[in-house]
């Protein structure tokens, strides 16, 4: 297996982009990401996309031979990987997979959603078919209702409170303030938070990641071939995906993600580190509840103690492990099939040393986690700098 | 949803039956088609379940998906049954502020929901406490 680095990236802005279409985005995030890696289109060899529902978003299926299309790119081949939410972190590793093998050398790895085309009811309907529609939606199940049910039972297990979930929201849109590309330059307190209109109890409206428009682009290449493009490579170290039942009331547990903790194995061991080499995560924390729950599972604290260090502020930029610079899903926005290759920018910006005002100083090695509707897929991947 | 995926599952959503492994004797509901402890060795058939059992976790909701918006706020629960399996389901016939991890339930059969004035009337199981 060969060592797989990022030459490049590109990030459209963030938000309900009504003026711009879904191929104007992925043309915008991949411009950017083949001028930043100062490749030649012709040198490109596939593309991965992740995307969660063009169908059911713009009723556009078949966006792999579209994109490739308005790209530029044909005939290269260009694949759609499907993961729910976590889709963009699934054409990530396929990319990485087809460049450690060898099968081709400079790939591309994009994510892509256009969710604002449809009224908000019809968005929310089609991010609920990533819940068992039989088992779970048919019988009143939305997605929020889902993390709300994770929610409710942490808080019985551990004595996680809405005021420590809330904290999660107010962290992120704080980093998401030093963000150009995110959706909300707006800070919160708690108390907007807890007086946000309820959604599904225990979660309110600010305990929700939002609706949001936006592409996302890595390249990768051999590491050995890295340096040839850039002075500043980073090392894709681990990857690590994982599968669990689709339904949530088929787990043994509600209060953690055993998908992460299994992709999380996988991928610490990859890159032989550990949760405590870490120095930043991006995680996917399309509700308050999933942030604590997944730096539990991905091992940055004990079970049970996600809502504690995150009031201790050891999450937030400058804390021992600063979690989602970004502004996260909450913050920064979620279009759900680029969520995955958004979080690989970020954590490439901040290694490179070109985060801005929320750069982690000195940071060396990142981490980012993915999810796919309550937890039946998960997918982690940790970065190193490759100078 | 389509008249024919409603209609194949009416033995499962009216009388709960689920299926059991002969093998390991675990019960499964909604019913599986292969034991995932067993897989090969695994023997499935029908089995019904008792419909008894405890509030696992819950969450009031207020925002409903689209066929629910005239039963808001409802509760949704995850009950752990006494056959073993855990099932999601609506809590009935409560005030959603009396529900508590641990209450017990049994299981009931209630209106879901319809499809129109003409269409499908959807009928299943709720949680109804004891």
């Amino acid at each position: 297996m060969r060592e797989v680095a990022i030459i490049g990236v590109g990030l459209t802005k963030f938000g309900e982009l009504w003026d711009v279409s879904f191929r104007q985005m992925i043309v915008e995030a991949g411009a950017q990401a083949i001028e930043d890696a100062n490749v030649d289109g012709k040198q490109i060899d596939a593309m991965y996309v992740g995307n969660m529902s063009a169908g059911q978003f713009i009723r556009q299926e078949h966006v792999a031979s579209l994109i490739a299309d308005h790209a530029g790119l044909v005939p290269i081949p260009c694949t759609r990987v499907e993961g729910a939410c976590a889709s963009g972190g699934l054409a990530l590793r396929q990319a990485f997979i087809a460049v450690a093998s060898g099968i081709h050398d400079i790939v591309v790895a994009a994510g892509i959603e256009k969710m604002t085309d449809i009224l908000t009811e019809q968005t929310t309907e089609a991010l609920a078919t990533a819940a068992d529609q039989e088992w779970e939606a048919q019988i009143g199940a939305t997605f929020p209702g889902l993390y709300a049910l994770m929610a409710r039972r942490h808080m019985y297990e551990y004595g996680t409170t809405e005021e420590q979930m809330a904290m999660v929201a107010v962290k992120n849109h704080h980093n998401a303030c030093f963000n150009p590309c995110a959706q909300y330059h707006m800070k919160i307190t708690v108390e907007d938070v807890l007086n946000s209109a309820p959604v599904t109890y225990p979660l309110k409206l600010l305990d929700c990641s939002p609706i949001t428009d936006g592409a996302a682009c890595v390249i990768l290449a051999p590491a050995e071939k890295a340096r040839r493009f850039t002075d500043t490579p980073i090392l894709i170290a681990g990857s690590g995906q994982a599968s669990d039942t689709i339904s949530l009331h088929d787990r043994p547990t509600l209060t953690g993600i055993r998908a992460t903790t299994e992709a999380a194995r996988v991928a610490y061991k990859m890159a032989g580190v550990g949760p405590r080499d870490i120095d930043l995560a991006e995680v996917h924390d399309c509700f308050t509840i999933a942030e604590i729950m997944a730096i539990e599972d991905l091992g940055f604290c004990k079970k049970g103690e996600g809502g504690r260090v995150t009031e201790q502020g050891e999450t937030a930029l400058g804390g021992r492990i600063p979690i989602n610079t970004s502004g996260g899903l909450k913050g920064k926005g979620h279009p759900v099939g680029a969520t995955g290759i958004a979080q690989a920018v970020e954590i490439v910006q901040q290694l490179r040393g070109e985060a801005g005002k929320r750069q982690v100083e000195g940071a060396e090695i990142g981490l980012t986690h993915n999810v796919g509707g309550t937890g039946g897929t998960a997918v982690v991947h940790i970065f190193k700098r490759g100078d | 949803m389509g008249v024919p995926r409603f209609w194949r599952e009416i033995p499962n959503r009216y009388n709960l039956i689920g299926t059991k492994c002969k093998n390991c004797n675990k019960v499964f509901f909604p019913p599986r088609y292969i034991c995932p402890n067993c897989r090969r060795v695994g023997k499935l058939e029908p089995y019904k379940l008792k419909g008894r059992g405890k509030i696992y976790s819950y969450t009031i909701t207020y925002v409903p998906s689209n066929g629910f918006e005239d039963q808001v706020p409802y509760v949704l629960a995850i009950v752990e049954l006494e056959d073993g399996p855990k099932i999601t389901t609506q809590v009935t016939d409560c005030d959603p502020n009396d529900i508590k991890i641990g209450d017990e339930v049994e299981i009931v059969f209630r209106r879901m929901g319809e499809e129109g004035e003409e269409g499908v009337i959807y009928y299943g199981y709720k949680a109804r406490k004891i």
